[in-house]
């Protein structure tokens, strides 16, 4: 069915509008604030910590009990079951529970008439504590081996013979900073309570399983309790898999406090404060490599900041370490990853999930080795990438997993073609000639990224699909709408399975009363594991229309043809809501669950060895800059890009991907600074001050486009997942500004050039480092 | 001066609004009181751009509108306009059974994916839209959006949306029902109200802004609320009393004198003042791209930047150097000072009680003279500067006659670099004689160390900019990352 000369336009592989697009643009699409609250909602907020780490002496709440429109104030001592949010480990309060472990940690909350008053009233608390010595960055926690989780490494061959025996050695040491989703909804949740102790809860979230089990928890109740509902959300990026817990939490408990409904809705500050963000990392380097720039043996310290709990941290860094190959074979290579605990924010899943920090690892050291040999970075690159996946030489990961499905060469061939690489190389370097103030630079990156949940029970997902007897169709799955299309694609891909236009498909908001026990919607996984899950449910119902239909006519059922809207076989042709009328009057079962798991994958976490991903999305880039030796301020001049998303089943929504990926990553690697104070407090608590990408960093000549080719894993439709793998695709941009730099220092320069590349981090560099 | 309801244009009719607080912010009134949710909260600080929505105001005949943010307006400084939110646009488009045109483009664009910015932009399309009968070019379709964030796409869906809009028919929109309903309003009193114990008073005249001002020297001055707005809304503050600028027409008056010397009034809106600057002096157009956004600059007045007296605000270096004064008015008195002599230390400035800033004056350009001002930030687009400079050398036979350079983010007020003026003066213009003074400018300011820059990094750029200058003039090579658009 899913041959690519079989699709129909109007269903999958067409570039249909997003499916709320009517919606998003007049106003109407419903996010959670957007709920009419029922009579006698209350608002809640939060009181938090100033004060990076310390011991809660006293918490005077008198006054805020006092403040006009209060109902109920509560601490950890008011949380009837569990007081802990976290995903994994259980070291995650969702009030503060005696020991203040970051600035900004929530203390109390507070629910009152109305947001504002709740607001005010939460300002109101006088807290006594007795500061703590705390540890601020990931350096600090590594001297004092301050450590989240244990330290992990992974080792293949031998690194210190080749090392050694390199004819040519560097090392080096790298910051690059974390990033803040800036979501533009803001965390939000609204707990309903129901009759008989049960809860329904309106999140903003990823992973509204995880948001059932968390609240039934802390409320010291069973999972079939409460329900968590999800139509979409304003924005996600990671930000809101885990970090949605504490707000669903805190509106669940106050909710059943006070038996009435609870809105907690942040406002941006707090947001900003106390959710965490993508991990920043200490990257220190040594790297062996021949003439050629072949690297043969490299060894990796990635430490990052976590802060004070494990949260994600585990699979974020795990993630690093198995992308510190990104598309480059590595023969012998030892990686250390420490996880830093900090008295900071606990760092969660952002689009990537330590897959970036990884790539700009090893990019980092393909480029410093580069310019050590004063080669062409793009010819470093091509040394060093996977051979092909036909041979048995140079295609195995450090994680023992073979790369079956390598189209890295061939797409860099293209995309240095039509960017006119060489050309332009030439061009720039005739420019910075004559130009000493204004300085250009060029780089081609790749990006290799694994698609799978690395925890492999994760990688599962289930979807109800009804057909009502009019012969329109309700599809709920596990997946979460953020933005990315995923109810788009699902909806196109139902469609194509009974041969219906997708107006006759509507989907549901996700809901864990029709899907259970659903996986986050992270990982790019969105599509592959709902879709599959869907279209199994739609495979099952229509072989019940065909058999119904055969058993009518006496064919096989293989002679009953779904499509245009029509139901058709040998002798036989009625519109699909005609068949379906009459198979519901037959007793015909009209609707269907689905399940899929995805197969093949198999990993050990104890050795990080084995098959953690499915296939691999490839991409590259080619980006232009331009940088002010005056002032270090930067512009991109022109980008190429050139993506692999397989079959594509939406291409205007890959693209749209693909393009906000790519500038969310430029973010991250030039405009955005997340600075904290020496108290701990995070200085960059709002837009005012943290500074993501507006509309005049967008490149003015932007050129995308899709790598033809087919997943050659059986995935839905043959697509690949787009969701992260583009945001690499940033890593071109900083890698220009890098050889804008070097072009302004002079051949075999290494600059000392820190991420985010800030106008101030690059006016360092061209200063060898310091400006003092 | 009569205490009476807000009375403002809306969704067809008059609304009349009493009760309410005076510092309720617009986003507040139409999510909370009247459930009108296509307007976004963001981040409740005008900065995002979620909330934008349009305001019409009558200038001469005409329909003005301007694309605004609802989350930092206080309500009652809609009393007299006109407001459109995205429902409206809906509903124009509804008139033929269609979206609005701006809306169908970004449907057709692709410009959404999580949906909680595109009303937003499709507000500020709108008022572009409405403001033009013909297609604005790329560069003004990002001007227009540079207040807009969207953390999902690239933009360029957006921006590539405003044409497509106008492919398609041209709704009708009805601003003689508009006008209409603005002329009544205008003849209602000059706003005073009042509820839960605050006051606001929005005279309409000098003379009564005079007269309201020394009754209530405790008042605060409330013009663009772009600052004032985030004091609610962020620090949560109890404001009881609010003197609103903005309904008085003689306070945005904008004069250019016969030997070209400017007189804006402190009442009229960034966007106006940088037009007139910009018209002036041409080194203003792009400081006044750079400066906020488009809906703080629609609301926001150069007034309010000046006397605000922060000292990382982007007009004051420049007007500094081009040597303007500011007119003071307390009750008749009227006075005029250096516009370097207002600020006297941080957050302190020479304002005396019942006093207000009526004016500012900005000398005509002589012959000779070289001016530019330039501001540096992490962002290109609405960021507030880590250093902001401007510089005014007078030039005649190679010999710099005299300088004034003047510095933001330097300091804790505005300041002038005195002594790196001091030894401009009677020098060559040179590069020698630049890159020495460069030196001096370097060390002649302690700067702070904040979020935004190191004072090192302030230090350095502060000098980079002087030699910008010259390097700018000697023209062999491209100096600034601006000049490889001309090239390219």
């Amino acid at each position: 069915m899913s041959a690519p000369d079989r699709i129909p336009p109007t269903s999958a592989g067409a570039g249909l509008p997003h499916e709320s697009a009517h919606l998003h643009v007049t106003g109407r699409a419903t996010y959670v604030d957007d709920v009419p609250a029922p009579v006698g909602t209350l608002h809640a907020a939060l009181g938090l910590s100033n004060l990076a780490h310390g011991r809660l002496l006293s918490l005077d709440l008198s006054a805020v009990r006092a403040a006009p429109g209060v109902r109920a104030v509560i601490t950890a001592a008011d949380i009837p079951g569990l007081n802990d949010c976290g995903p994994v480990r259980r070291d995650d309060p969702i009030l503060c529970a005696g020991e203040i472990l970051f600035h900004g940690q929530p203390l109390f909350a507070v629910a009152a008439d109305s947001h504002e008053q709740a607001r005010r009233a939460a300002r109101l608390a006088r807290v006594e504590a007795e500061p703590l010595p705390a540890l601020l960055d990931a350096e600090s926690a590594a001297a004092a081996k301050s450590w989240v989780l244990p330290p992990v490494r992974v080792q293949k061959g031998d690194t210190v013979t080749a090392l050694a025996s390199a004819p040519h050695r560097l090392q080096g040491t790298v910051r690059l900073g974390g990033q803040e989703h800036f979501y533009l909804e803001g965390q939000i949740a609204c707990a309903l309570p129901r009759e008989d102790d049960t809860l329904h809860l309106l999140t903003s979230t990823q992973h509204p399983t995880e948001m059932q089990h968390v609240v039934a928890r802390a409320l010291g109740w069973r999972m079939h309790q409460v329900s968590a509902e999800c139509r979409r959300m304003g924005g996600g990026f990671g930000g809101k898999e885990s970090q949605s817990a504490q707000i669903a939490c805190v509106a669940a408990v106050l909710a059943v406090r006070t038996g009435r409904p609870v809105k907690l809705r942040l406002d941006r500050d707090d947001d900003m404060r106390i959710t965490g963000k993508r991990h920043d990392f200490v990257i220190e380097y040594e790297a062996g490599f021949g003439e050629d720039g072949q690297i043969h043996g490299l060894k990796l310290v990635l430490t990052s900041r976590c802060g004070f709990s494990a949260d994600l941290s585990g699979p974020v860094n795990d993630r690093a370490i198995f992308h510190a190959d990104n598309a480059y074979y590595l023969d012998a290579v030892d990686i250390l990853s420490l996880r830093g605990l900090t008295h900071t924010v606990s760092n969660t899943a952002f689009r990537g999930f330590g897959g970036p920090q990884g790539i700009f690892a090893i990019e980092t050291v393909i480029d410093d080795i580069a310019r050590h040999l004063g080669r062409d970075a793009l010819d470093v690159r091509r040394i060093n990438f996977y051979w092909d996946s036909h041979g048995d030489t140079r295609n195995v990961t450090h994680y023992g997993m073979q790369v079956e499905d390598n189209v890295i060469h061939p797409l860099v061939t293209q995309l240095s073609a039509r960017s006119d690489y060489s050309v332009r190389r030439a061009a720039i370097d005739a420019f910075n000639a004559a130009s000493p103030v204004i300085k250009k630079g060029l780089a081609l990156t790749p990006v290799k990224f694994g698609i799978s949940f690395t925890a492999t029970f994760y990688n599962q997902a289930g979807a109800l699909v009804h057909v009502y007897n009019d012969g329109t169709v309700l599809v709920s799955h596990g997946g979460t709408e953020m933005g990315q299309g995923l109810y788009t694609k699902i909806r196109q891909i139902v469609a194509q399975e009974f041969g219906l236009s997708v107006d006759a498909v509507r989907l549901s908001a996700t809901d864990t009363s029709r899907v259970p026990n659903t996986s986050a919607t992270a990982a790019s996984s969105g599509t592959d594991l709902n879709g599959k899950a869907a279209q199994a449910a739609c495979q099952a119902i229509r072989r019940r229309i065909a058999g119904f239909v055969a058993g009518r006519l006496g064919v096989e059922k293989d002679a009953v043809v779904l499509a245009n809207g029509r139901v058709s076989a040998p002798g036989f042709d009625a519109p699909f809501a005609a068949v379906v009328s009459d198979a519901y009057l037959a007793r015909v079962q009209l609707w269907d669950a689905g399940f899929y798991k995805t197969p093949k994958i198999h990993y050990d976490p104890a050795t990080m060895q084995g098959r953690p991903f499915y296939y691999f999305s490839y991409g590259a880039s080619v980006s232009e800059v331009a940088i002010d030796t005056l002032t270090g301020e930067s512009k991109v001049l022109r980008v190429d890009i050139l993506h692999d998303v397989g079959r594509s089943i939406n291409p205007a929504i890959d693209i749209g991907q693909i393009e906000g990926g790519f500038i969310q990553g430029m973010g991250w690697l030039t405009t955005e600074e997340l600075v904290y104070a020496s108290d701990g407090g995070l200085a960059t608590h709002a837009p005012s001050t943290y500074k993501i990408p507006a509309v005049s960093d967008l490149p003015r000549d932007f050129r995308v486009a899709l790598f033809d080719n087919a997943n050659m894993e059986d995935s839905i439709h043959r697509a690949k997942a787009v969701g992260e793998p583009p945001l690499m695709l940033a890593m071109s941009v900083f890698f220009a500004l890098r050889d804008a730099v070097a072009a302004a220092l002079g051949p075999g320069a290494r600059p000392a050039l820190d991420a985010p590349a800030t106008p101030e981090a690059i006016l360092k560099a061209l200063h060898g480092g310091t400006l003092s | 001066m009569s205490e009476r309801p807000i009375h403002f244009y809306f969704r067809g009719t008059v609304q009349r609004i009493e009760g309410v607080s005076p510092t309720r912010t617009l986003l507040q009134y139409l999510r909370e009181d009247v459930h009108v949710t296509g307007t976004k909260e963001g981040c409740a600080e005008g900065d995002c751009g979620a909330c934008t929505v349009v305001l019409g105001e009558k200038v001469g005949d005409a329909l003005q509108l301007k694309a605004v943010n609802a989350c930092i307006q206080f309500l009652p400084t809609l009393d007299g306009k006109a407001l459109f939110t995205v429902e409206d646009l809906t509903r124009l488009g509804e008139r033929t059974a269609q979206l609005h045109p701006v809306q169908q483009a970004l449907l057709d664009t692709h410009a959404s994916q999580c949906g909680f910015c595109t009303p937003g932009f499709a507000m500020s399309l709108f008022a572009l839209y409405e403001n033009n009968p013909a297609c604005p070019d790329r560069a003004s379709i990002c001007h227009a959006l540079d207040g807009n964030l969207c953390r999902c796409t690239g933009y360029r869906p957006q921006v590539d949306a405003l044409p497509a809009a106008y492919a398609r028919p041209r709704p009708h929109l009805d601003r003689q029902a508009v006008l209409a309903a603005l002329d009544h309003l205008a003849s209602l009193p000059s706003l005073e109200y009042r509820a839960h114990g605050q006051r606001f008073t929005a005279p309409r005249t000098l003379a009564e802004l005079a007269t309201a001002r020394l009754a209530h020297p405790e008042a605060r001055l409330l013009a663009g609320a772009t600052d004032v707005g985030l004091w609610v809304t962020k620090q949560l503050w109890q404001l009881d009393a609010l003197i609103y600028l903005g309904a008085v027409a003689e306070l945005k008056i904008i004069t250019r004198d016969p030997a070209g010397g400017l007189v804006i009034g402190a009442g009229a809106s960034l966007t106006d003042a940088f037009a007139a600057l910009s018209a002036a002096e041409p080194a203003w157009t792009e400081l006044a791209w750079r400066f906020a956004s488009t809906p703080v600059r629609n609301a926001g007045t150069l007034g309010g930047n000046v006397a605000n007296g922060s000292p990382i605000g982007d007009s004051m270096p420049g007007l500094i150097a081009l040597g303007s004064h500011i007119v003071l008015q307390q009750g008749e008195r009227l006075r005029r000072l250096p516009l370097e002599d207002f600020y006297l230390a941080y957050q302190k400035t020479a304002l005396e009680a019942g006093e207000f800033l009526r004016a500012l004056e900005i000398p005509p350009t002589p012959p000779g003279r070289v001016f530019r001002t330039w501001k540096v930030s992490k962002r290109s687009d609405q960021d507030i500067s880590a250093v902001c400079g401007a510089f005014a050398l007078q030039l005649a036979d190679g010999v710099i006659h005299s300088a004034r350079i003047a510095f933001g983010g330097m300091a804790g007020t505005p300041l002038r670099a005195r002594a790196t003026e001091a030894f401009l003066t009677g020098r060559t213009w040179s590069r020698l004689s630049l890159e020495e003074a460069a030196r001096i400018l370097a060390n002649e300011f302690t700067p702070l160390d904040d979020l935004r820059a190191s004072a090192a990094y302030r230090r350095r750029v502060a000098a980079g900019l002087l030699m910008r200058l010259w390097l700018e003039q000697d023209g062999s090579a491209p100096a600034r990352l601006a000049d490889l658009e001309a090239l390219t």
